[in-house]
């Protein structure tokens, strides 16, 4: 098995593309045929998957590395590794991906090989910037999402995709550009602080060499805080940075939903993990207490929006709104809890809205709207296809034994221990009692009850593919919620790392004191 | 006069080869134009692009001959043959080679085709050719005014149409405007200095601003930041950065498409390529200082003006020609940021950002070029509706080119940003790293207006069925083009490298800033030389007693 150890990583990345090779190839050869297409994608997306699965017992081996230089005379290196805070997420990535694809099958028509293609194109993006060990190549895979993401919302998305396609990548460039300017500035101060040899963009080496001594001044840690936290709260989306998102979200077609609420927010909660907390950790103290405010802000904000939402998709992406602050709160906490439950909750998002954005694909699918009132009483007429609803919204509201419940109480446990007030694990409790008021009224709104409408009554449940689509998700979320130490355990050490970098580099007396 | 010198020679008329090749071709199309039947008068563009391919052949050489004794100074310390000649000499030729071969077909719809075009086109290569080679003020002016009537002509070529006309008037005024400042500065240079030579200029000015020339007053402190300024002027001008970029949205629109091309690309770089000579050897020592505003102010001024107001306001522009007109303009304003680094990674940017633009720029234009057709006159955004349902492959270079425009990776618009950012914020500046952050969020406005572009060609619908028909020298170019600008992007070093060792001798002449509020007696002999000029500089030059 070894010998396959050092292609692993590679294979990740370039499997999808050359999936995408393979397809352009096809229609230019053999000629036209959309079923082909659709088979040849989900054939490379899976094996991508099936490739990532040994990742899981193979994560922190040395031989999975890859280390080869790139731009020498920059000191770019083609650094892929993969550590305790990627793996899930790329096992996230790898498996939302062939289920994004099936999820679109019958649903998209117009210029399928472009989707398909953007579509590969955008998972060799996302696994790239989870693999990446060097911030050029990091920014690289970062930018190169744009250009899919920005297609698959305009060219397959909804009424106003164009203002919503070029929102979303205005907003996502003015972040990552100021990132790269703090890039440059990290590359040139590493290099003039002449710690460990040359100048050079590594991640580990950067991060080792920061924790070793601590070369950058409390305002160059400030300021680059400030750029790197742009660009990845906008990502996330914290709270004020988060009007592009539902925008995005609803005239995304169904399968970019999934992968912008599964994956590509994550990179921002992501980003927080790699760069700001370990590399700049005085500066993360210092900014702790805001960012928490604003998450619970975004907590109870997102939730109190998506309250009152008559469009489902748009109350699933306020939702999010409000678990991304979670999210951000357990990580800001800056205990062991709190931030496994974070990257905990990351992955519940990940799998629990994107099933959710399923969910309302499949019914869009058969009625063309997303209307909560156009609904009611679907359980008759689709009994399966309530059921697994049912038990995703009750993973997204947090019931104990599913997913949800183990991160939000892993996030309030260590929020609530954490030298920070205990005033924001209270009010982001009230977040979880509120998730539980919108989303089970839209259930019950939409399930349960009396017949509505007369085009409901002969809606056909759920046919083979949609249940390929969502019972895996619907296993992956029991499984989660029963057994989360699987998933913790391969995490545990690199959070304690980054918390004990983060906790060394504490303030004396830091203002979170006061507020206590 | 203590500067080296070789005896001169007829030798030395070896080195000027590929001109002398260049201009002879020039001339025998000229010829060629009037033997020619009316039906065939595209062989001009054949024998253009023949007559650039010996060029190109013809700097190859004198490269390798050279390759050891570089940098040298040939005619009396006019013209110089070094590395950055060389790279701009490459830029030029091959921007006017596409420039030609994507005019071939322009023309045929226009009904212009007649071989002095071509002869024009490579008469104005020929004066680039010597502005990347020139070592003297008077040389630079001389092959500049070359370069800009040549391209005057040009702009106007479209005899029947309003607008090349108009737009030809347009340029001509504001360039020979614009020259007679330039030569106004050179003047007043030359009053104060009584030296043409950039180095020799340098050291009187480092003299000068040391304090240990006597022989000029007070007052031409005052004198000389007005040369500088005026020189500055002329040449900002013709690189059409704000607040001199008046003339160019309008000659940019009128001109044929291809010398839109032709004067975004090739006449920038040399511009630039003059620019950097200019300001870089002969006035190193004026870039900040406490008498003087310096001329670095100055710069930041302009770079961030250009790249503001070129993309604000080709953000409202719906005529592709003027979008990218403007779009061109703010790229002019990176370009400078390379210049206001002042450190190697800033020139290293400079000349990489050139090449890369080059590329991607000429790619553009060539598509929107060939959208031109019979009744279709192919500049507005709405011609571009639907490419991709029309010409799959086109549309996709097309998005190559933009969003190598925009600076996003993997394409090597954004390697270039990337130096030219990164040499701002090595240079630890408050000033500079604020015009980074600028520079960057300028970017962000870019990709609003290319991603219009990007809209029309993806997800609009076709607004014409009218086919689109390419010509193999247009598919060679467009390939060209866009094989590089990927893979500039994905491996970008041996390009840095070929950047980086243009850079070598740029800046020669070093003073040392911190001495400057008391004048300290410099220690000079009879050849007047500072000491702070580095001896190896011209190596391979015999001294002259």
């Amino acid at each position: 098995m070894n010998a396959f150890k050092p292609y692993i990583l590679n294979a990740l990345v370039f499997l999808p593309l050359l999936g995408t090779i393979i397809m352009l190839m096809y229609d230019q050869i053999v000629g036209k045929n959309e079923e082909s297409l659709r088979r040849i994608a989900l054939f490379f997306s899976t094996l991508t998957f099936i490739a990532s699965l040994p990742l899981i017992w193979w994560t922190g081996d040395p031989a999975l590395s890859v280390n080869v230089p790139w731009v020498e005379n920059l000191g770019i290196n083609y650094h892929l590794e993969v550590d305790g805070l990627s793996l899930w997420l790329v096992l996230l990535t790898t498996m939302l991906m062939p289920i994004a694809i099936l999820s679109g099958w019958t649903s998209v028509h117009d210029k399928v090989r472009e989707y398909l293609a953007f579509m590969l194109v955008l998972e060799t993006g996302m696994i790239g910037v989870f693999l990446a060990m060097d911030m050029i190549l990091f920014y690289l895979f970062w930018e190169v999402m744009l250009v899919p993401m920005y297609f698959l919302i305009g060219v397959w998305g909804g009424e106003r995709r164009i203002y919503a396609a070029i929102k979303f990548v205005l907003y996502t460039m003015v972040g990552s550009l100021l990132m790269l300017v703090a890039i440059i500035a990290l590359y040139l101060l590493h290099g003039d602080a002449q710690v460990g040899g040359k100048a050079t963009f590594d991640i580990v080496t950067i991060t080792k060499n920061l924790a070793d001594s601590n070369f950058l001044s409390f305002n160059q840690q400030y300021w680059m805080f400030l750029a790197f936290g742009l660009a990845f709260a906008i990502k996330v989306p914290l709270f004020p940075f988060h009007t592009w998102l539902p925008d995005a979200h609803v005239e995304a077609p169904t399968a970019g939903s999934v992968i912008l609420a599964g994956v590509l927010l994550k990179m921002g909660t992501y980003g927080f993990m790699r760069f700001n907390l370990p590399m700049f950790p005085e500066a993360a103290h210092h900014f702790a207490v805001p960012i928490m405010v604003l998450a619970v802000i975004g907590i109870i904000y997102g939730a109190l929006v998506a309250m009152v939402q008559p469009d489902m998709k748009k109350l699933i992406a306020y939702s999010s709104v409000s678990h991304l602050g979670f999210v951000m709160l357990g990580m800001f906490a800056f205990t062991d809890m709190g931030m496994q439950g974070s990257l905990y909750q990351m992955l519940n998002h990940g799998v629990s809205s994107g099933a959710l954005f399923l969910v309302v694909g499949i019914i869009y699918e058969r009625r063309h709207t997303r209307q909560i009132s156009e609904f009611g009483g679907l359980a008759t007429p689709m009994p399966v296809f309530s059921t697994l609803f049912l038990i995703i919204a009750f993973s997204s509201i947090g019931l104990p034994l599913l997913n949800g419940f183990v991160g939000e109480f892993l996030i309030l446990i260590g929020t609530f221990n954490s030298t920070y007030s205990r005033a924001f694990a209270a009010f982001a409790t009230t977040g979880v009692i509120l998730s539980a008021v919108y989303m089970l009224w839209m259930v019950q709104r939409v399930v349960f009850g009396e017949i509505t409408s007369e085009k409901n009554r002969n809606l056909p449940d759920l046919n083979l593919r949609e249940k390929f689509v969502l019972v895996p998700l619907v296993i992956l979320i029991i499984f989660m919620g029963v057994y989360p130490s699987f998933f913790l355990n391969r995490t545990a050490e690199q959070v304690k790392q980054i918390r004990t970098v983060v906790e060394k580099n504490k303030p004396s007396n830091p203002v979170a004191d006061n507020l206590k | 006069m203590f500067l080296l010198q070789v005896i001169p020679s007829w030798k030395e008329t070896l080195f000027l080869m590929p001109e002398l090749q260049l201009t002879l071709f020039a001339c025998f199309i000229l010829v060629l134009d009037l033997l020619l039947p009316r039906g065939k008068k595209t062989l001009t563009a054949y024998a253009a692009l023949i007559g650039i391919a010996f060029t190109l052949i013809g700097v190859a050489q004198v490269y390798y001959v050279t390759r050891n004794v570089l940098p040298t100074l040939i005619f009396y310390q006019m013209y110089v043959i070094d590395n950055f000649s060389f790279i701009f000499k490459v830029i030029v030729l091959i921007s006017a080679a596409i420039s030609i071969a994507i005019s071939i077909k322009y023309l045929e719809t226009e009904k212009e085709l007649r071989g002095d075009y071509y002869s024009l086109l490579l008469f104005a290569t020929v004066g680039m050719m010597f502005i990347a080679s020139s070592y003297n003020l008077l040389m630079f002016y001389v092959s500049l005014e070359l370069m800009a009537i040549s391209v005057y002509v040009l702009v106007g070529y479209l005899k029947n149409n309003d607008k090349s006309n108009e737009a030809a008037l347009k340029y001509f005024l504001l360039g020979a405007f614009s020259s007679g400042i330039f030569l106004y500065g050179v003047s007043l240079v030359y009053a104060i200095t009584g030296e043409l030579n950039l180095l020799e200029i340098a050291i009187k000015v480092s003299l000068f601003i040391l304090g240990t020339d006597a022989k000029v007053g007070v007052g031409a402190h005052y004198l000389l930041a007005f040369a500088v300024a005026l020189t500055g002027a002329g040449l900002l001008f013709k690189v059409a950065a704000v607040p001199f970029h008046m003339w160019a949205p309008d000659a940019y629109e009128g001109a044929p498409t291809p010398i839109t091309a032709f004067m975004s690309v090739a006449v920038k770089a040399a511009s630039y390529a003059m620019l950097a000579r200019i300001f870089l050897v002969a006035f190193p020592a004026l870039r900040t200082i406490k008498e003087l505003p310096g001329w670095l102010p100055f710069f930041i001024g302009v770079a961030a003006l250009t790249m503001t107001v070129g993309n604000i306001a080709a953000m409202t522009q719906k005529n592709t020609k003027r979008m990218l007109a403007y779009s061109s303009i703010s790229q002019a304003g990176y370009i400078l940021l390379g210049l206001i680094a002042s450190n190697e990674t800033g020139y290293t940017g400079l000349v990489f950002y050139i090449l890369a633009y080059t590329l991607m720029n000429l790619g553009a234009f060539a598509i929107i070029i060939l959208l031109r057709r019979d009744d279709i006159k192919g500049d507005r955004l709405e011609n571009l509706s639907g490419l991709i349902k029309k010409k799959p492959v086109l549309a996709v270079m097309m998005l190559v080119f933009l969003i190598s425009l925009a600076g996003i990776p993997p394409t090597s618009g954004f390697v270039g940003k990337y130096l030219l950012f990164a040499g701002l914020i090595k240079a630890d500046n408050f000033w500079l790293n604020r015009l980074a952050v600028l520079a960057v969020l300028n970017t962000v406005i870019s990709f609003y207006y290319y991603a219009q572009i990007i809209k029309a060609m993806f997800i609009d619908i076709p607004s014409d069925d009218k086919p689109i028909n390419l010509n193999i020298f247009s598919t060679i170019s467009l390939v060209f083009a866009t094989v590089l600008t990927i893979l500039i992007g994905i491996y970008p070093q041996p390009f840095i490298e070929i950047s980086k060792s243009v850079t070598k001798n740029l800046a020669p002449v070093q003073v040392n800033q911190q001495t400057s509020p008391t004048p300290t007696p410099t220690p000079t002999n009879d050849s007047g030389i500072d000491p702070s000029i580095d001896p190896n500089l011209f190596p391979n030059v015999i001294p002259r007693k």
